[in-house]
């Protein structure tokens, strides 16, 4: 796909999205103050922002070459790496991104060619229901109408049950940090996006195995390029449905459990695995008071007959020592 | 103000902080009465922890922890709140029993329930505090930002909500030990409110812990994952709740007796069995409930595995052989063994919650049981934080009419 006919693409929509954007941010404040918890039961009806970007990286081009950890590094002003980006050795085990790199990518043995390993580029998939976000309990996670999962430190306050919730293992924390502790992951270049350029390991790729675009139209790419190279893919577009579906997507020549990706992952968003609970929320704050407001005035019912009762014998003794 | 008006506010300030503060005694002999063994022991884990947790919040989490981007949890979390959050249920329980459902015999240990409960969430803050990244931004929940979708928000809101809750039912205890009287009448009066509040919030956020993972449902190990963990949560509870009170109140006969009087020493091996006879029934509802979990699943082929055998553990040894033993005991009439079975139950529950926070969770990551040991500095903070609680704890028992009735005042 044509990186230029994307952007000015992109360009031409950014209105109409922003205004979406504004009106479904306003239906959802509203609704959330008189619901709560609307966002739980929004998905519903929600199937993710229209017009969405995202990536898809073609597992099956990528010749490891490191350089999008390189371009991402630098667009990102992420600290200097300990080795340099066109050290080969860093595949020898299995690293994932840190605190220092919203993404790395890894080496995997080809079953079909030992010559020709496999490389996975690993970052935040920006899912379209983000665990992460609805697990913050400060909203400091953000799904852009544009498609990236933006954080914000500022509200932060280091729980880390974004990570806890995120079902790719993909936020990382800056541990060594005493007082300005943050979550790190990928935010698919929003800036670069909203200035009209495209993620920086897209645009770094030499192989183009990194395709940005609008998501539906990634879907219809990798379909393409599945059927029209049968023997070169599985059946398989990774993201599409995962956990919901995310913004990036995979195709790839082996199954993708063979490349440590997760999945026994449910297509439900992982909110929907709490719906239930959220939803029996209201339900306890109103009922509970009622229930055992009446098991308590029972008790006193009882008590106050009883305390009748009483007067009552001792009057009739009364009454007996008078006759 | 004359010289002997001040004069005269001093002696009374000196003999004031002598009666409420030293229990009656000077400096010297109070002094005397502090070297104990266990205060001993208590300075030894202290000079180790103290430190370790000023340099945690000096030099950040990576000092203390093992804590890593696939492992953002560590013992803090797993012991101190889902572990201590279910043995704090002491006070929703006895409370909810004495004042709501009319066990009015069990007036000698109503306000040890709620003091143990009141201890146990302030505590499961503090762990909270040494835990959170930026813990001076622990009220952000409440104010900043409404992440009204997570289940984290609502357990911030009811653990912050109920620890109100739980002082404002033990202000009657602090009142009486100042011998306020106006005041006093006040606090009693919206007991009932608060028991009510106290069921509520509990009741929604006992089983909020258990829901933290239900969004996670690849990442917990799935005989632990279960629709139902909500249930299995706020369920144990109780009986955690049940059995601490068994526990606490033997230790308290045993090692605080001038803290008690005779209406809490001579009733306490009935209430024991009582108590006990609730345990029980919690015990095996809750076992029960167990099976229920794995056969809504369909999870029985994966008891034939490592971590199945660890399941079974767990359900076997942990919760179904202390019912066992409780019903034998409470059948019997034999308080030891009750307490036994108590002790049993309270460490089935420490258990189960780092099982499901620690253990299972993970589990598919390479050298996950590697992973999840936690470092000795992690084990000493908890260590100082629990010497903490227990000095506390003591403290307030020893002063506040909490194992003994104040004279001049009536149950209410």
């Amino acid at each position: 796909m044509d990186k230029k006919d994307n952007n000015s693409e992109m360009k031409k929509k950014s209105r109409t999205v922003s205004r979406r954007c504004f009106l479904g941010t306003m239906a959802a404040l509203g609704g959330s103050i008189l619901l709560g918890d609307i966002q739980a039961s929004a998905y519903e009806e929600f199937s993710g922002w229209p017009d969405r970007y995202g990536m898809l990286t073609d597992l099956t081009a990528c010749v490891g070459c490191r350089s999008c950890e390189k371009a991402c590094n630098e667009v990102n002003n992420l600290p200097p790496p300990e080795v340099p980006f066109d050290e080969k050795s860093v595949f020898k085990e299995k690293r994932r991104p840190t605190a220092h790199a919203y993404t790395v990518v890894n080496r995997y043995e080809n079953p079909q060619d030992k010559d020709r390993p496999i490389y996975r580029k690993v970052q935040c998939n920006h899912c379209n229901e983000p665990a992460c976000a609805s697990a913050c309990p400060i909203h400091a996670y953000t799904k852009t109408p544009e498609g990236p999962v933006l954080y914000d430190p500022e509200k932060c306050f280091g729980c880390r049950y974004c990570m806890i919730a995120c079902p790719f293992y993909v936020p990382a924390y800056d541990y060594e940090s005493a007082f300005e502790p943050r979550i790190v992951k990928c935010i698919m270049c929003y800036g670069r996006i909203k200035d009209g350029l495209i993620p920086a390991c897209a645009e770094a790729c030499p192989v183009e195995a990194i395709t940005f675009g609008k998501r539906d139209d990634l879907i219809k790419l990798a379909r393409k390029k599945i059927m029209q190279n049968p023997d070169r893919y599985i059946d398989h577009i990774y993201g599409e449905y995962e956990a919901g579906g995310t913004s990036w997507l995979y195709i790839s020549g082996v199954p993708f459990e063979q490349l440590d990706f997760p999945t026994d992952i449910s297509d439900k968003p992982p909110i929907e695995h709490v719906e239930g609970f959220l939803s029996a929320v209201p339900v306890v704050l109103t009922v509970w008071p009622a229930l055992f407001g009446t098991i308590y005035a029972s008790l006193r019912h009882r008590e106050n007959l009883e305390e009748e009762n009483n007067q009552n014998r001792k009057k009739e003794e009364e009454r007996k020592d008078e006759s | 103000m004359n010289h002997s008006d001040s004069l005269e506010k001093s002696v009374d300030f000196r003999s004031w902080f002598m009666d409420k503060l030293l229990m009656g005694q000077t400096w010297p002999e109070y002094m005397r009465t502090l070297v104990t063994p266990f205060n001993i022991l208590a300075a030894v884990i202290l000079s180790i922890g103290l430190p370790l947790i000023a340099m945690r919040f000096m030099y950040g989490l990576t000092v203390v922890t093992h804590a890593s981007n696939d492992y953002p949890w560590g013992l803090f979390l797993g012991w101190g709140l889902f572990g201590g959050v279910p043995l704090s249920a002491t006070g929703f329980v006895m409370g909810t029993a004495y004042y709501i459902f009319g066990f009015k015999g069990y007036r000698p240990l109503v306000r040890l329930g709620l003091l143990a409960g009141f201890l146990g969430y302030l505590f499961a803050v503090i762990y909270l505090l040494v835990d959170l990244g930026r813990p001076w931004r622990i009220y952000y929940p409440m104010l900043i930002g409404y992440g009204t979708a997570s289940v984290l928000f609502l357990v911030a809101w009811h653990v912050a909500l109920y620890l109100t809750v739980q002082f404002l039912e033990l202000t009657p205890a602090i009142l009486e030990w100042l011998k306020s009287r106006r005041v006093y009448r006040w606090a009693t009066m919206i007991t009932i409110a608060m028991t009510i509040a106290g069921i509520i919030l509990s009741t929604l956020h006992q089983s909020a812990l258990g829901a933290m993972f239900l969004i996670a449902p690849g990442k917990l190990h799935p005989l632990w994952y279960s629709p139902y963990i909500t249930v299995f949560f706020l369920t144990s509870s109780i009986y955690a709740a049940l059995a601490l009170v068994i526990l606490i109140s033997a230790i308290a006969a045993r090692f605080l007796k001038n803290a008690t009087d005779n209406n809490f020493l001579g009733n306490l091996g009935k209430l024991t069995i009582g108590l006990g006879k609730g345990t029980t029934v919690c015990l095996y509802v809750y076992f029960v409930l167990k099976v229920i979990g794995i056969a809504h699943g369909n999870h029985w082929d994966l008891l034939a595995t490592p971590y199945g055998y660890w399941f079974i553990i767990e359900i076997a040894g942990f919760v179904l052989l202390p019912a066992l033993i409780l019903t034998y005991a409470v059948k019997s009439k034999r308080v030891g063994v009750v307490r036994f079975g108590a002790l049993l139950a309270v460490a089935g529950i420490i258990v189960n919650r780092i099982n499901v926070s620690i253990i299972a969770f993970n589990w598919k990551l390479p050298d996950h049981l590697h992973h999840i040991i936690p470092p000795w500095p992690e084990v000493a903070v908890v260590l100082a934080i629990v010497t903490i609680h227990i000095l506390i704890f003591r403290w307030i028992l020893n002063r506040l009419p909490v194992l003994r009735e104040a004279p001049g005042y009536k149950a209410h």
